[in-house]
């Protein structure tokens, strides 16, 4: 089973030379951590900014020098400060080849839901329906289950969309797992872990192959 | 010679703010936010006001401040959390609230200034966002129709500007603050630095001084930092 780091890890084989790529909230965020040496790439942050670096080093924090999580960051040599309607003509406009996001459900037909519990949360969907709607390359990084064991990939979201059908491709801490045809296929399966657990842990449509192999990280 | 827009400070800009107008103020979180002209909103005490805005400010800082005094009655965001006060608010029924994609809210800002009545976009098709919006397909794919927004305040904060309005912002904190600048009646802008006129290099200007009616230098910038995060010295 992966944790948060291992799902990120394995999110960053996702990533090819030449892309840039929007990180979201969360695990997405430590995908930047996991990129192999010597691969081209440019992070998008919807705030305004392409070229972003790591965290700065204690006591050259910039208050105006931040992600679209407020935590404040570098930009690198040869990025760019945009205002958000550039920024999201970028993303609507597919310039951003790959959105990395999070999601509390996903179904079988590549519906997510990520920005409001009933109720409960209302924090607002930020720009996550913007990106879901326009991206070619969507991953989900999540986890399999809530923590009542429940799944989290359905037959059907439960909680107020995103957006529909458009995740192609989901990374949890048990499974790598396509959606295709109304269904997930299983892709590979994380270190340690059986296909039977998978079946388990998985309310919506599943196809197996015949060899699911295990995670290569 | 240049038309000037330069007046005394934030009392002269905010003297015709009256209740139940509607204000955009830029801003992405804490970043990039008018810290002199929130504060003067709430000096003032004007009430039943919309904000239009990203963020709702946290809960003793930027907008945050109006929502304690119960001044705003309706919040147009794209994202809420990080403030009790807001969500205490809304449970409650006391403030009116309608979020939308943070795209869709920048570009109906962007076309509110250009002239741009409304547009499609893909973004919240399916969605709660798309109830009661018309859906027309392009290409073979459905998007909703959304409108233009306009303010009869637009509330922004720029690094430099001069006297004709001209606005450069720094680094992220840039954010909506152009396309609201756009979107106002009346624009007014704080700026950090008040610099003499021909200074700016017209090549490097964001925003143009058409758009902005009302400019001075702001004070006593605190600029919150709402995560700060860092890596390790090497």
């Amino acid at each position: 089973m992966l944790d948060k780091n291992g799902i990120a890890r394995r999110i960053a084989q996702e990533v090819q030379n030449g892309q840039y790529v929007n990180l979201g909230i969360g695990i997405p965020t430590l995908v930047a951590n996991h990129i192999p040496e010597g691969l081209d790439v440019e992070f998008q942050s919807e705030n305004g900014i392409l070229g972003m670096g790591p965290f700065p080093i204690e006591g050259t924090e910039d208050a105006d020098l931040i992600n679209a999580g407020k935590q404040t960051i570098t930009a690198l040599p040869g990025a760019v400060f945009f205002d958000s309607a550039t920024s999201f003509a970028m993303i609507r406009g597919q310039h951003v080849q790959l959105t990395v996001l999070g999601a509390m459900e996903v179904s079988a037909n590549g519906d997510i839901a990520n920005w409001k519990i009933p109720g409960k949360m209302v924090k607002g969907m930020g720009g996550a329906m913007d990106l879901v709607a326009s991206a070619e390359n969507i991953v989900v990084a999540m986890m399999h289950t809530n923590r009542a064991g429940e799944s989290k990939l359905l037959s059907e979201c439960s909680l107020p969309l995103t957006g529909v059908g458009c995740v192609k491709r989901v990374v949890t801490n048990l499974a790598v797992l396509d959606i295709k045809d109304g269904a997930f296929h299983l892709v590979e399966r994380a270190p340690g872990v059986t296909v039977e657990e998978i079946v388990n842990a998985t309310e919506g449509a599943l196809i197996l192959p015949d060899l699911v192999p295990e995670m290569s990280l | 010679m240049a038309i000037s827009k330069e007046i005394n400070g934030v009392e002269e800009a905010c003297q015709d703010v009256r209740n139940g107008m509607t204000f955009m103020l830029g801003g992405f979180g804490l970043c990039g936010i008018p810290e002199n002209c929130i504060e003067e909103l709430v000096r003032l005490g004007v009430k039943d006001v919309t904000c239009i805005s990203n963020n709702a400010g946290v809960d003793n800082f930027g907008l945050g401040k109006l929502l304690k005094k119960s001044q705003i009655r309706k919040m147009i965001s794209s994202y809420v959390g990080e403030n009790e006060e807001f969500e205490r608010q809304m449970l409650s029924g006391e403030l009116e609230v309608d979020l939308i994609p943070q795209g869709s809210l920048a570009e109906r800002c962007r076309a509110g200034g250009a002239g741009i009545p409304a547009f499609y976009t893909p973004a919240g098709y399916g969605t709660e966002v798309a109830k009661g919006k018309e859906v027309r397909e392009f290409n073979g794919k459905p998007h909703i129709l959304e409108s233009a927004l306009t303010a009869d305040f637009a509330f922004v904060k720029a690094w430099k500007g001069d006297s004709s309005g001209n606005l450069i912002y720094k680094a992220t904190s840039r954010n909506f603050n152009p396309m609201m600048a756009m979107a106002g009646k009346i624009t007014v802008a704080e700026v950090e630095e008040l610099v003499p006129l021909g200074s700016l290099d017209p090549n490097e200007i964001h925003t143009p001084g058409i758009f902005v009616q009302r400019i001075f230098q702001g004070k006593s910038y605190e600029k919150r930092i709402e995560q700060r995060t860092v890596s390790q010295n090497k």
